[in-house]
């Protein structure tokens, strides 16, 4: 895939472009500020953009901005958002359009290279990816909630699962249960909450984002 | 009368405002003969009987000082705008010595006492001058009557400028008089303004108290700023030792016992290397929830409003966020007053039983004004939780104060108040 990266960090932004080559990935652009970023993803158009929130010159919410000033000229250009920590409102922000091809995640993801590929091919794929930590916080907060209240812990996790952008096949992976167990899981927890049964993976994670957002 | 009263749609009329005006300016006129019969008290005692003086002292300083703050009470109700009692707080020592020593101590005492000898001048006279007129109106219309004859009676007599001699001035000498009504009417709102002015200029607390209560609060607040900090910079400290130090220090050894076992147990160098990465995200974990903390990412890159937006998001409540905001406070008041709001909506969570919460933040006249209020059952109380008495003192540094209503069976409100300027807002560049 082509890819265009954003991140400040020397270091970091060395290691992701032979991460991303060891896995034979093509890095067309590798820039380090929000201005710059916004002209590599319109000239290059890549498959992915994997960028920094934090970016020069303001050195705040830059490659956010940047990300979704890119994708209101070119929809659904896909984008991974990496960030030391994750913001639920940001994830918001992106999940707005409803186009899909958005990943938002922590930075500590990328020691694992396998996974944060398999992440990468999945929002260039048009998938929806959203770091544990925001479900986490989205599902602690609707606790006294009483459709989530009503989920046993077992469905939680298959729920946090299916936030995070999984497939059957993953959850099923992830949580070492059958595929079977995981679609009599997520027959459960639709109704539970009041959420229509989607066919696609990804109007599923919008459907529970959306959800845990209210 | 009814032909004066012109209603000009301020509710109330011209009228009725000069009828109370009236009623105060009566009252006011009382106050004044008691403050009298006190300014005669005070000299005639006070320095007529030198040794006696000094036991009454306390007691008749007692009495000036009630009737002061009555003329203050008044002065602010009548004004809108309260007129703040000065004195210094009485001793704990209750001896005489010790009363007197505090009585003379106070610089308001001074100004009570130039106040207690002008007042029956200059507060009586105020407070007369409608009264007056109303009389001397009176005594007008009664000319018109009896006016030819008294004058005849007295050798001649002046009404006003009027001379009367004969029916023709007595009869104009009435309609003088009826004219002092309306006269009077117009004039008693303005004489007890001017009351006020009067009573404020000598009551008020002086610039010298206003600034010696000024640099206690400063003091207070500072001490309390400095300790405040001292015990965040303390918790750091220790976070960061228990936490992420403690985990890098632990991933070393780990990654070191591997590098021993490299030769001689590849299987055993796998599951030690996978035990090191769970302790460097781990380390990022505590680094994270202390950064966030110290200063949240979304307050420093988007501001009050957003942050405020990001906490309701994640609020197990149903919060509903207003915000009425031009541009951005100082960061150290956005820092103090999110982590207000942060404690605040846990507090309603935990305790309050409720599942809504309203938060409103809104500035105007250089005033930033949060209002959060929840649907819970209420008795929330500032003296009993600590929590609102932290949040009380971090934004008493910055003048801010903490307003708890908050009935039994609810709803609660918390509304705090910060002085500050707004800069305007950032612009990016994209």
């Amino acid at each position: 895939m082509r890819v265009v990266l954003a991140e400040d960090h020397f270091l970091l932004r060395d290691g992701l472009v032979r991460l991303l080559g060891a896995f034979g990935h093509d890095v067309v652009a590798a820039v380090d500020n929000g201005p710059d970023l916004l002209a590599a993803l319109t000239t290059h158009r890549p498959d992915v953009a994997v960028v920094d929130v934090r970016l020069p010159p303001t050195f705040a919410d830059e490659g956010l901005r940047a990300a979704l000033a890119a994708r209101s000229r070119l929809p659904a250009l896909p984008v991974l958002l990496l960030s030391q920590y994750v913001e639920p409102l940001y994830a918001r922000e992106l999940l707005a359009d409803g186009a899909g091809a958005v990943g938002y995640v922590l930075k500590d993801r990328v020691s694992n290279g396998a996974e944060f590929m398999t992440t990468i091919r999945c929002v260039a794929d048009g998938g929806t990816v959203m770091d544990p930590e925001v479900v986490t916080k989205l599902l602690s907060s609707k606790d006294r909630d009483q459709g989530v209240g009503s989920l046993t812990p077992r469905e939680r996790e298959v729920l946090a699962a299916l936030a995070e952008g999984r497939s059957n096949a993953g959850i099923a992976e992830a949580l070492f249960i059958t595929e079977k167990a995981v679609a009599k899981h997520i027959g459960n927890i639709f109704p539970k909450l009041g959420l229509h049964a989607c066919d696609s993976d990804n109007r599923r994670v919008l459907a529970v984002l959306a959800y845990l957002e209210r | 009368m009814g032909g004066i009263a012109v209603v000009d749609g301020t509710g109330g009329g011209v009228f009725a405002e000069g009828v109370r005006g009236l009623r105060r300016s009566l009252t006011l006129w009382g106050l004044g003969i008691a403050a009298t019969v006190m300014s005669f008290l005070v000299l005639g005692v006070v320095v007529s009987l030198p040794g006696l003086g000094l036991l009454v002292l306390p007691a008749v300083v007692g009495g000036v000082r009630r009737v002061a703050n009555r003329q203050r009470e008044l002065a602010g109700a009548w004004s809108g705008e309260p007129v703040p009692v000065p004195y210094t707080p009485e001793p704990a020592d209750k001896g005489l010595l010790a009363r007197c020593r505090w009585i003379a101590q106070d610089t308001q005492t001074w100004r009570d006492w130039l106040w207690v000898t002008l007042d029956p001048v200059v507060g009586v006279t105020l407070a007369f001058l409608p009264i007056g007129l109303i009389l001397s109106g009176f005594w007008g219309m009664g000319l018109a009557f009896f006016g030819a004859e008294l004058s005849a009676e007295w050798d001649g007599l002046w009404f006003d400028f009027i001379p009367v001699e004969g029916p023709r001035t007595a009869v104009l000498a009435g309609v003088l008089g009826v004219l002092h009504l309306p006269l009077a009417l117009w004039l008693a709102p303005r004489t007890v303004r001017a009351h006020g002015a009067w009573t404020r200029s000598l009551l008020a607390p002086s610039e010298v108290a206003r600034m010696a209560d000024r640099i206690e609060h400063l003091s207070v607040t500072r001490s309390d700023a400095v300790d405040t900090q001292m015990a965040e910079i303390r918790r750091i400290e220790r976070d960061l030792h228990d936490g992420a130090q403690a985990r890098l220090v632990a991933m070393g050894m780990t990654l070191d016992a591997a590098e021993h076992l490299l030769d001689s147990n590849p299987e055993a160098v796998r599951s030690l290397l996978i035990e090191a990465r769970k302790s460097s995200s781990k380390a990022l974990e505590e680094l994270r929830d202390l950064v966030r903390g110290i200063h949240p990412p979304v307050l420093a890159d988007r501001g009050l409003a957003d942050a405020v937006r990001a906490l309701a998001l994640v609020s197990p409540l149903t919060a509903e966020v207003v915000v009425d905001l031009p541009g951005r406070p100082e960061p150290p008041v956005e820092s103090a007053v999110y982590f207000a709001v942060s404690e605040i909506l846990a507090n309603a969570a935990k305790h309050s039983g409720g599942d809504r919460v309203w938060v409103d933040l809104r500035y105007d006249r250089g005033m930033l004004r949060v209002g959060i209020t929840d649907d819970g059952r209420g008795g929330a109380d500032i003296a009993r939780g600590t929590g609102l008495r932290g949040i009380e003192r971090r934004l008493a540094t910055f003048d801010g104060v903490l307003a708890v209503s908050s009935p039994l069976n609810g709803p609660t409100l918390v509304t705090m108040e910060i002085p500050c300027v707004l800069s305007s807002p950032k612009t990016t560049s994209c």
